[in-house]
This record gives structure tokens, C-alpha cells and sequence, in this order.
């Protein structure tokens, strides 16, 4: 489960970045700092392949030249066809169920004691071990690809959904009942937009993990997608293959999060937006 | 026999204990109709619960609220709260919470803003109607709540220790607002408030409550002229008299 605690602090970071942004000069070019920062990991990269570190380390220019050519011939584009269907289907899935069984377990006394143990012991458990258990069920198609993204990514969103729910100010709630606003008033109008920050720190954690089930399921079980295009480029050592690949799928991840990131602030916290 | 006064709000009989604590004991009330009536006493006394029981927040342990002879139990569209802590919506503008009560009933957007944004110049707070309450201060979110309040025009306003998280100067300034608003609102204000200058200050009717169990001790309806300069106020004798006066009487509670 390394990839997975690499993913969750790079959720953590991408929070942090958002929270800075009183302090003046430099720092307020968020864009030139990004593309400075990205050249710079891209130059120790392409020293780091030059010493070279491993003669299966490929230099940055030569992923780059690799990473253009699996798009020109297809192959990447072709990969991410059949990883993309279960991973936005699981996600998807993952985040109306997870928002919406959080916020039930929140509200609902019943709920909370059924369901809230299997969610703790699902997220504690290295659900990995599941995948081949999916696979036995399920076959190697879409659903076992699906549900190995799901079992990963729906825990850490009914839990922090249901935490979430769970704190809401209850002075907020006081108020709109004393205008007059229904249980669903208080629910739609407070309860989620109070809950908010908590259920999307869930959801961002939910997508990274997502990525990671969407991985884990085809390097484990179907050998299709992504991580068979990962499989296939280190069994022929075509290393700037094997390493552009990778390098594309984490890319992906980050640009979702930082994605789901911009429509949080849009949508739901339009007073976090800048100072 | 003096001809009878219209009283909006009848309390009857409230009693209310939290566990083994007898917070009110057999509480009999009227509140005039068009008056600002306070309710005073020392921590303990229980005068938020006697108010958000008139609210229709808290239930009563026996007892019945009346408004406008109609007994009451749950909150209602004559009734509007302003609350201690604010309780403003921080992720809305200042526009969007005073609409809010309107936005519960379902009022148009249109409508809702233009009652609104009227509501926040009356308060003072014209030109932030854009701002999200991280941006304003303490003394300016409770203006927020007023108007709130004030936008569903409700005929009875209950304000919980409305100034208690507001600084000195601010209160000060609000509490000569507030005086102006009454005027040219024709509302009744219950008032909860821990602060004898301030009871006696705004009050057409202070009620006295004594605690452990709250029962109300007595009622004075201090005899102050607010129709000119609000300063001057603080120096009038009979205001300095009042405050002296309560202060006697609630000498005895403090520790």
C-alpha cells in the first residue's frame, strides 16, 4: 500500500497549497512557481538518468520522447480507453454512495451502528488483499476492475462524509429551524454546505485511492489498460516506456485532484476563493 | 379599571428542568404588544430557555406559550430569533443570510434580495452586501442577524444576549441603533441580556428573574424619555436610578 500513502500526502500537500496565500511578493505568481518547480523536478530527473542511477532509470528527455511516441502510436491513448471506463464509473459511483450513505449514517442513529464498523474495518484492512478475491468472483472484466476501484475508494468517503455530518455546527441548525426550514431544508441548506471541506477532503482522498485500485486491478488481475501497458514495457525493458506510462497516470491523478479541488472552491466555498 | 393593554405574548404556567436542575419554576408572563421587553438576571436564572421556549426551540417540561391567544409549541412565522453567537451561514454573503429566512418560505430571488438589501441599510450595513461574514466584524455579523431577523417580518423579535459577543464601542453604537429601529419598527423585542445598564438602557419593561429555579422577582418599567439624544440618556437621573435600583436587588445573587 506504498502508492497509497504517496497519493493521500499529495492530497495533504495540494490542501496546503490552497490554504497559503496572504503572504505577498513571489509567492503571489502561483502559476510561474508551479511551472519553476516542474522544471526543476524535470532537470534533477534528467541528471539523475545521466549519472545514470540504474540502467533501468531513463533520463527525462528520453521518457518524454517515449511518452510522445506511445501517444503517436496509440497504444496510450488505446490504454486509457479501458482504464478511464471502470475508474470513472467507480469513482462516480463511489462518491454519490459514500456522500450519501456518510450523511445517512451522520443523521440516522440505526444507520450509523450498522454500517459504520464495516467501513472502519474496510479502511483498515490492506483491502489489495481483496483484488484477487474480486477477480474469483467476478471475473476479469469491467465490474471486478470497477468494484476493486469502489472498495477502495468508498470507505474514506462514508467516513469522512459521515464525520463530517456528524460535527455540523448546531447552532447553524438551530437557525434554520427557527426559520422555519424543513428537515430537507436543514439537511440541503446546511448540513452539506456546513460539511463541505470534510466530505471533499473524503472525496479527494477517494479519487487517489481510486487510481490506486484502478492500478492495483490490472497489474493483479486483467491485464488490460494501464497497468498492462506498465506489465508489458518491463517485460521488453522498454524502461522510457515503462516509466511514461506511469508518469502519465500520475499526472492524471494529480490534475483530478487539483480538478475537484477548483470545483469545490467554486461551487460550495465560494468564500475560501482567495483573501 | 384602566383600560386593558394588548398583550401579543402570553407565557402560562412554564416550567422546565434539565435533569435533576430546575431551571424555571411556574413562570407567568405577559409581553406588551409594540414594547421592548427585557429579560434580566443573573447566569443561572434561565432566561435564554424562557426564551427559546417562547422560540418553540426548547419544549417546555409544562406550561403553554401563547401568541396572539394561539398557544405555540414549535417556531413560527411570527416569531424571528437573533442569536448570541450570530448563527450566520459563513460559506453565504451578507445578502444571502439576511434573505435566508425568505429563502426557507421560498420567495423568489428577486423578491428576497430587494426585501433584503432594504434590511441591511436599515441596519446600517448598506454597501457590504457582497461580504462573507470572515470579513466583517463582530458588532456588523450581529447586524447581519438583525436583519435577518427583521427581513421576515415577524411581529415578535426574541434576541438572545444579542451584543454579548460584540466589543464595548460597537455595543454601545448598536445599542443606540437599536433604539432608533424600534421607532420606525412596530415590533415587540423580548431581549435576554446579562447587563443591567443595558436592560435599563433599551427597556420600555425589564423582567427580573432570580435563580435556581428561575422565577421572575419583579417587573419595572423604567420611565426613560428616548425620544432625544441617546447620550444623554446615560446621564438621566432616573435611568442611573433604575440601574441602582436592580443592582440592589440583585446584589444577593452574586458570589
Amino acid at each position: 500500500m506504498a502508492t497509497g500513502i504517496r497519493t493521500e500526502s499529495e492530497a495533504v500537500g495540494l490542501a496546503a497549497l490552497s490554504a497559503r496565500g496572504e503572504v505577498g511578493g513571489w509567492r503571489d505568481q502561483p502559476v510561474l512557481l508551479r511551472l519553476v518547480s516542474i522544471a526543476l523536478f524535470a532537470g534533477i530527473w534528467e541528471i539523475a538518468g545521466r549519472i545514470p542511477v540504474s540502467f533501468a532509470f531513463p533520463t527525462f528527455s528520453a521518457t518524454f520522447s517515449a511518452f510522445v511516441g506511445l501517444i503517436a502510436d496509440g497504444s496510450l491513448p488505446l490504454a486509457y480507453v479501458s482504464t478511464l471506463q471502470p475508474l470513472v464509473l467507480g469513482i462516480v459511483l463511489s462518491a454519490f454512495l459514500g456522500v450519501g450513505l456518510g450523511t445517512l449514517c451522520g443523521l440516522w442513529r440505526t444507520g450509523e451502528w450498522l454500517l459504520i464498523p464495516v467501513f472502519i474495518v474496510l479502511q483498515a484492512a490492506p483491502v489489495a488483499a481483496f483484488i484477487p478475491m474480486v477477480t474469483f468472483v467476478y471475473g476479469i472484466g469491467m465490474t471486478a476492475k470497477t468494484l476493486a476501484v469502489m472498495i477502495l475508494a468508498l470507505p474514506v468517503i462514508v467516513l469522512n462524509t459521515y464525520k463530517a455530518v456528524r460535527n455540523v455546527n448546531g447552532s447553524l441548525i438551530v437557525m434554520c429551524r427557527s426559520f422555519l426550514g424543513t428537515r430537507w431544508q436543514v439537511v440541503t441548506r446546511i448540513i452539506l454546505p456546513d460539511a463541505s471541506p470534510v466530505i471533499f477532503a473524503g472525496l479527494r482522498l477517494g479519487v487517489a485511492a481510486g487510481f490506486v485500485g484502478v492500478v492495483l486491478a490490472e497489474l493483479l488481475i486483467t491485464p488490460t489498460g494501464i497497468g498492462d501497458l506498465i506489465t508489458f514495457h518491463r517485460s521488453r525493458a522498454d524502461y522510457a516506456e515503462m516509466y511514461a506510462t506511469i508518469a502519465s497516470i500520475i499526472a492524471l491523478s494529480t490534475l483530478t485532484l487539483i480538478a475537484l479541488q477548483w470545483v469545490e472552491v467554486r461551487v460550495f466555498r465560494p468564500e475560501t476563493r482567495g483573501a | 379599571m384602566p383600560a386593558p393593554i394588548d398583550q401579543i405574548v402570553a407565557v402560562r404556567g412554564i416550567s422546565k428542568s434539565y435533569g435533576s436542575t430546575e431551571a424555571l419554576r411556574g413562570i407567568d408572563l405577559d409581553f406588551p404588544r409594540g414594547k421592548l421587553t427585557s429579560l434580566l438576571g443573573p447566569s443561572g436564572c434561565g432566561k435564554t430557555t424562557l426564551l427559546k421556549i417562547i422560540a418553540g426551540l426548547i419544549k417546555a417540561d409544562a406550561g403553554t406559550i401563547a401568541i396572539d391567544g394561539k398557544v405555540v409549541s414549535a417556531p413560527g412565522p411570527e416569531r424571528a430569533f437573533v442569536f448570541q453567537d450570530f448563527a450566520l451561514m459563513p460559506w453565504a454573503t451578507a445578502l444571502r443570510n439576511v434573505a435566508f429566512g425568505l429563502e426557507l418560505r421560498g420567495k423568489a430571488k428577486a423578491e428576497r434580495e430587494d426585501i433584503a438589501r432594504h434590511y441591511i441599510a436599515e441596519v446600517g450595513l448598506a454597501g457590504f452586501e457582497g461580504k462573507y461574514p470572515h470579513q466583517l466584524s463582530g458588532g456588523m455579523r450581529q447586524r447581519v442577524g438583525l436583519a435577518r431577523a427583521l427581513s421576515v417580518d415577524a411581529d415578535v423579535l426574541l434576541l438572545d444576549e444579542p451584543f454579548s459577543a460584540v466589543d464595548e464601542q460597537n455595543r454601545r453604537k448598536f445599542q443606540e441603533d437599536l433604539i432608533r429601529l424600534r421607532s420606525n419598527q412596530n415590533k415587540t423585542f423580548i431581549f435576554v441580556t446579562h447587563s443591567i445598564e443595558e436592560a435599563v438602557y433599551i427597556s420600555d419593561r425589564i423582567v427580573l428573574l432570580s435563580p435556581r429555579p428561575g422565577r421572575v422577582s419583579q417587573i419595572i418599567e423604567p420611565e426613560i424619555d428616548r425620544s432625544g439624544d441617546p447620550d444623554l440618556i446615560h446621564r438621566d437621573k432616573h435611568y442611573l436610578d433604575t440601574v441602582q435600583e436592580i443592582w440592589q436587588g440583585l446584589k444577593q445573587y452574586a458570589e
